[in-house]
């Protein structure tokens, strides 16, 4: 049985303008967050997954946001700052990527903790706050919070810092948590350690998570759903089990296909021809992805790409995936070479 | 044959401090390590932030001052206090982590690759620009761009303008310090890919600095494993993640997230376990203070930090 919708985007385009005129960097998206649900975005940079979290969190600056972002019935859309500021870090909060520019150096770590509890819970005492600080702070795995609590931010290691802010984020209970490359200024056995604590959390709180990286092993360890996106597009969309068994779409394909975590060194890995294009120079008709696979028959892309499920919840945008095959290493090499003229 | 030597390194850094700033203790970054690279191999050393991976690194560049210890390249000492010193600057080079702050913004091209042509060679100018096109068409980079500037470039491409001024007077060892930790994947394959062409097209030794293992076990023949300053475990690439024998190194392989999802359960109980293992042992891997034993040899070529027994 599925669980309750959290969060429903329809139809998202955010815009940022650049020389006058509006570039749309999130495209049409549309997307589910269930309760107690792991949403993973992954992308490349300049894909658009950072700009589809802001502007869920309404984070984004001079941009033109079109579309519906349903949090539990209400249009984020639609809100003003001060509704907004009701909303943020009450019923939706962020986890972001690096936790030394996330806090204020100056601030005690006790102090950065009780400025959310201030706000949203206005009738706590300055005792309640700290005791439910120290709290905090022992759930998310702080050996000795009653003494942290009182030190500042380059006192703590990088592991520890992400956790504060994990436990800022988690401070009122958010029914959306958005975490934003939680762990990758993190090293590895750090990273295992959040990734877990994330997993318990979210399973204590009934939180749905949005997860955006663009590290597939994350990925594959975290989420339930994921969603793939190119160039401001959801381009798959599928559980966790079809997107790493069962890929489809050429660019899913491409990426699984360029991690070297797999195999030894006898392999090589597939390099992407190109580069991923920039807001202002993006193709806005056809297949965004056909430029990277020219070797691929241009009769295969669909004029207007949309969404098909090609199987129960299994999302493919345009018909290049039923033709779509890797060069041979040879064409490969060549594609090491591109060059911008 | 061993084309670099590193033999009981140490490179300890003062804290100062009290009223008349003296010298009241000391942050020993790299304590005490030995290992060698070989002529034509990749040898990978892998540790956390803080680990003193990429300290061996720059002592190796000379761009450290080192306490103790000594390092050899080919046949000659590196860090020779008596007698003249032997430059072998232009046969080791580096190539860093960050293609955006590596290369100066305000050079062009052709300024940034020609330097150390410059340094080391009197080349006319008409031979310089020759040569400085050849370099870069060999790392795919269109020889019409010479008077380009880094921003005009993509980070992929950026970071093998870093390798076409790290090859220019065709070095016999580059050190590479984590030099695809700031790139996309697609891009990172890219220039992994890359690094293993000019290899061997140059007949190149490699040292490569990383963090992250599945990048160290695609590209690397043999690893050594950091652990604060010190190091826990060396062996064949194969042998450090299939028989692990130091708890560190254990509990690092277990940490690799699994990019198959069917397997996540059974991954993160083994992860749990590992950790546990970790917390229960730790001292029958580490001395009181916390720190590696040495190195003892296993089999021909796997080495593990253990206390000496009985």
């Amino acid at each position: 049985m599925l669980n309750q919708e959290l969060l429903k985007i329809n139809n998202l385009s955010t815009s940022f303008q650049i020389d006058e005129e509006y570039y749309a960097a999130v495209d049409d998206v549309s997307l589910t967050v269930r309760e107690n649900e792991v949403l993973a975005i992954v992308g490349e940079s300049g894909s658009g997954k950072s700009a589809t979290a802001f502007s869920i969190m309404g984070l984004h600056n001079r941009g033109k946001i079109e579309g519906e972002i349903l949090l539990q019935g209400q249009d984020l859309a639609k809100l003003s700052t001060s509704e907004m500021n009701k909303i943020r870090g009450k019923d939706m909060s962020m986890i972001f990527q690096d936790p030394l520019t996330a806090l204020n150096p100056l601030m005690e770590i006790g102090v950065q903790i009780g400025e959310v509890l201030l706000l949203h819970n206005k009738n706590m005492s300055k005792t309640e706050r700290r005791n439910y600080a120290i709290e905090l702070l022992g759930r998310v795995g702080i050996p000795r919070p009653e003494r942290t609590i009182d030190q500042f931010p380059h006192e703590l290691s990088g592991g520890m810092r992400q956790r504060v802010i994990i436990a800022i984020a988690i401070a009122n209970q958010p029914k959306l948590l958005i975490a934003d490359e939680p762990t990758t200024a993190l090293d590895v056995t750090i990273q295992a350690q959040i990734l877990d604590l994330m997993q318990e959390l979210k399973d204590d709180l009934n939180s749905g998570v949005i997860l955006i990286t663009h590290d597939l092993g994350v990925v594959a360890e975290m989420a339930d759903r994921v969603a793939v996106m190119y160039a401001g597009q959801i381009v798959e969309e599928s559980d966790v089990e079809s997107i790493f068994v069962n890929p489809q779409h050429p660019y899913t394909r491409s990426l699984l296909s360029s991690i070297p975590a797999t195999d030894y060194a006898q392999d090589r890995l597939h390099v992407i021809q190109g580069i991923v294009p920039s807001l202002k120079h993006l193709p806005r008709t056809g297949c965004r992805f056909k430029e990277r696979i020219p070797w691929i028959d241009d009769d295969a892309h669909e004029d207007h790409p949309v969404l098909h499920e090609v199987s129960e919840d299994h999302f493919v945008r345009c018909t290049c995936y039923q033709h779509f095959y890797f060069p041979d290493e040879n064409k490969e090499d060549q594609a090491n070479g591109v060059t911008e003229g | 044959m061993a084309l670099l030597k590193v033999d009981d390194l140490k490179i300890h850094f003062p804290i100062h401090g009290g009223i008349l700033n003296r010298k009241i203790d000391e942050v020993k970054a790299v304590d005490g390590v030995s290992f060698e690279v070989r002529e034509g191999e990749t040898y990978g050393l892998v540790g956390e932030s803080g680990s003193g991976k990429t300290t061996t690194g720059k002592a190796v560049m000379g761009l450290n001052n080192i306490t103790d210890g000594d390092i050899y390249f080919e046949d000659s000492h590196l860090n020779a206090k008596k007698g003249k010193k032997i430059d072998v600057r232009n046969d080791i080079q580096m190539i860093f982590q960050d293609p955006y702050s590596s290369l100066n913004p305000r050079k062009r091209v052709i300024d940034i690759v020609a330097e150390p042509i410059r340094n080391y060679e009197k080349l006319s100018k008409d031979d310089e620009k020759k040569r400085v096109q050849e370099l870069l068409e060999r790392v795919g980079i269109s020889s019409d761009s010479i008077m380009k500037y880094p921003h005009e470039f993509s980070g992929g491409q950026r970071q093998r303008i870093g390798v076409a001024r790290a090859i220019a007077l065709n070095p016999k060892l580059i050190i590479a310090d984590e030099p695809v930790s700031a790139l996309d994947v697609s891009v990172q394959a890219q220039v992994l890919n890359f690094l293993q062409d000019i290899q061997k097209e140059m007949d190149l030794t490699l040292f490569f600095i990383a963090h992250d293992l599945g990048v160290i076990k695609h590209m690397c023949d043999r690893i050594g494993i950091m652990y604060q300053g010190r190091l826990v475990e060396e062996g064949l690439t194969e042998e450090i993640f299939n028989n692990p024998q130091h708890i560190y190194t254990k509990r690092l392989v277990a940490a690799i997230p699994d990019v198959d999802p069917r397997n996540r359960e059974k991954h993160r109980e083994f992860r749990s376990q590992i950790k546990e293992e970790y917390q229960q042992s730790f001292y029958d891997y580490f001395n009181e203070e916390g720190l590696a034993f040495n190195l003892k040899q296993i089999t021909d070529t796997h080495k593990v930090a253990l206390p000496e027994r009985g």
